[in-house]
């Protein structure tokens, strides 16, 4: 309920920005997220570094590619999440990921020790509602929420499915295509979003191609919240590591 | 024979069951964008299954434009050398010069009946490429093909036929620059442009239904090897050798023998250096159960499950997957798989050339090579169906620089 209850009860717009673990840098990564909380972030969406990410434009294949570069993988996500705890880090946290570096971790085990270490809700990019079973069976064991992902293709059967499952937020992808800024025209996601709502009081959010406040003033008069991604990670990708901190609390600050 | 459809056929091989699955395997692992789209093309799949006119209409095809049905030769010296009843079923002589026509023709046939007028591809070799920018040709459909970089450069003439085809070929610079890569590239254009595009599969992979789809596409080069071995020999093969990336050749050719309990079925994969470096291709023999580009199967991955880069000198072998239904077949053992390094298939490239004047594709020279050095552990004189899926000129430039080299 923690997600869920975030974002209702926020009195601000809601914006979810989505960074993929230890890009650009590992050793401030834990700082980059303070930053991002402290800027005013409802919540996190962290990214597990995957070697194929069908669901993403250039940017996150790159911040991805970076991030394995690093050495960073599935056991790491985790890890920084539950140092980033420790540290104090109150703000709900997601990861998003792809479904076959949490089969290789093995679900039981990732999900445990996800729950552990203080993430709040899962997203996996390439796991549609009709394969998503095993998983939120164990997801619902440990009260981590599921948080699933519509398409504006996504037909009515498919929309009732997600908002049966769906506890955190539902995730609406604004348009057809894969991550990174472009234009958007809303009409689209914005129908989804009243499907979705029809079926259920949880939370939803849009992403996908959204870098704007213009964008994001958009979507908050049909949605509860915004997620920016490629944006975010652009403005990071050839940032001085001194700078990393500042530019990326400047850049959310300046999206309300 | 022409005329057998896959739902007539009496020896049929296992559909797979309702979530798409072989045993465990396959599935359908991809962004929800895709669902609606992978839920119409099976609708109408299983609607043309039973279609007498779509079928008619790709037997005409596969007679008149393919060139079916293609011959069933006995290699009189190189069974001599080897002591061995060797016979080739010759893809390598259907238009184009490889089975990969067999399932874009078929798809393309699906793809116009669903109305999608702008089709993608990828291509490991170029011989998917090809046979989808010659399907697209015939049948007047936009065609535009993802092909790793590096492939672009070993695989030089196949970029020009399907330039001169009419397709745009894309390069993909994106992580090893091969097979692996145009598969994400092209999944990404069909997840941008779904509404309008259909995705040409090359192999028997991909999530539920393709590898259904091109395996009952390929199922053609197995119902006719039977009935032409039984013409000819009065019995079925002992063994049915063929080699496996994906794996669509394979399971083609396999479709046709997989109840005939008598009949070993043998697959055969790249090892690239060898399999005990890093530099192979080998999914079935070093792989784990995986899930890459929609389907879980053996892929070739770190204990993160990152995937790792395949190597091969076929580039059509170069690919960290393999089919499911083969991933199934393992697991049941119904079918054995091997694997042969490069310098096996550079042996049995110039071998099948020199003593049958054949020059194979690089592909199934792996089985072939295989095949010299295994077939002394088996007792003599047994009928080898040999599945020779292309044929070599692509290849001829790679191949005389490693001899060169060598």
């Amino acid at each position: 309920m923690f997600i869920n209850e975030t974002i209702t009860n926020n009195k601000k717009t809601s914006i979810i920005p989505f960074i993929t673990c230890g890009f650009p840098k590992r050793k401030n990564f834990i700082d980059l997220l303070f930053a991002l909380e402290k800027s005013g972030s409802t919540l996190i969406e962290i990214g597990i570094p995957n070697s194929d990410p069908l669901a993403e434009g250039l940017t996150i294949q790159y911040s991805s590619n970076i991030a394995i570069k690093n050495g960073v993988n599935t056991h790491e996500c985790i890890k920084t999440v539950r140092q980033a705890r420790k540290k104090g880090l109150k703000i709900p946290i997601v990861l998003m990921g792809y479904y076959n570096n949490i089969l290789a971790y093995d679900m039981n085990k990732f999900c445990k020790e996800a729950k552990e270490s203080g993430v709040n809700g899962l997203i996996v990019a390439d796991l549609p509602i009709n394969e998503s079973k095993p998983l939120v069976n164990i997801l619902n064991q440990y009260s981590i929420d599921f948080i699933p992902l519509l398409s504006i293709n996504s037909s009515k059967e498919i929309i009732k499915k997600a908002t049966k499952l769906a506890t955190g937020f539902i995730y609406c992808v604004s348009v057809l295509g894969v991550t990174g800024e472009r234009n958007i025209v809303f009409d689209r996601v914005k129908d989804l979003v009243e499907q979705v709502k029809k079926h259920t009081n949880v939370p939803v959010a849009v992403g996908f191609g959204i870098s704007t406040k213009s964008d994001i003033t958009n979507i908050i008069k049909f949605a509860d919240a915004a997620v920016v991604g490629s944006a975010l990670i652009n403005k990071l990708k050839d940032t001085k590591n001194d700078k990393i901190i500042e530019v990326a609390s400047n850049f959310i600050s300046e999206l309300f | 024979m022409n005329n057998i459809r896959p739902g007539d056929k009496k020896l049929n091989m296992e559909k797979p069951d309702k979530n798409g699955r072989f045993g465990k395997y396959g599935g359908r692992f991809v962004p929800e964008t895709l669902t609606s789209s992978l839920e119409e093309i099976e609708l109408e799949f299983n609607k043309i299954l039973k279609d007498k006119t779509f079928w008619e209409e790709l037997t005409n095809l596969q007679n008149d434009f393919i060139g079916r049905p293609t011959p069933l030769y006995y290699a009189k010296n190189l069974s001599f050398q080897i002591s061995q009843n060797l016979w080739i079923k010759r893809e390598d002589l259907a238009h184009t010069g490889a089975h990969k026509i067999n399932n874009a023709i078929g798809q393309a046939l699906l793809a116009k009946r669903i109305g999608k007028k702008r089709i993608i591809a990828e291509t490991g070799a170029g011989q998917h490429g090809v046979a989808t920018a010659t399907a697209c040709a015939m049948l007047n459909l936009e065609c535009i093909v993802y092909m790793g970089s590096e492939d672009i450069k070993r695989q030089a003439p196949n970029i020009y036929r399907m330039e001169m085809l009419g397709a745009k070929v894309i390069p993909v610079t994106s992580g090893s620059k091969t097979l692996k890569d145009a598969v994400n590239e092209a999944i990404r254009d069909w997840v941008t442009n779904v509404e309008t595009t259909y995705y040409i599969i090359g192999s028997a992979v991909g999530p539920h239904p393709y590898p259904y789809i091109v395996r009952e596409f390929q199922s053609i080069i197995g119902t006719e090897s039977r009935k032409q071995i039984l013409d000819k020999t009065d019995s079925l093969p002992d063994y049915v050798i063929a080699c496996v990336g994906g794996g669509s050749n394979a399971i083609g050719i396999f479709s046709g023998f997989i109840d005939d309990e008598t009949v070993s079925l043998i697959g055969v994969e790249a090892s690239g250096k060898g399999l005990n470096t890093d530099k192979h291709a080998a999914t079935l023999t070093k792989g784990s159960p995986g899930v890459l580009h929609g389907s879980m199967s053996y892929v070739l991955q770190d204990e993160y499950g990152q995937i790792l880069e395949a190597h091969s000198i076929s580039a059509g072998l170069d690919y960290p997957g393999v089919g499911p239904e083969h991933s199934y077949l393992k697991d049941i053992e119904r079918a054995k798989y091997y694997a042969a390094t490069d310098d096996v298939a550079l042996k049995g490239f110039k071998l099948l050339s020199v003593t049958e004047g054949i020059i194979p594709a690089l592909e199934p020279a792996h089985a072939l090579g295989f095949l010299i050095d295994w077939c002394k552990e088996i007792p003599k004189n047994q009928n080898i169906l040999f599945l020779l899926s292309g044929r070599g000129d692509k290849d001829m430039e790679i191949v005389s620089k490693k001899m060169e080299s060598n």
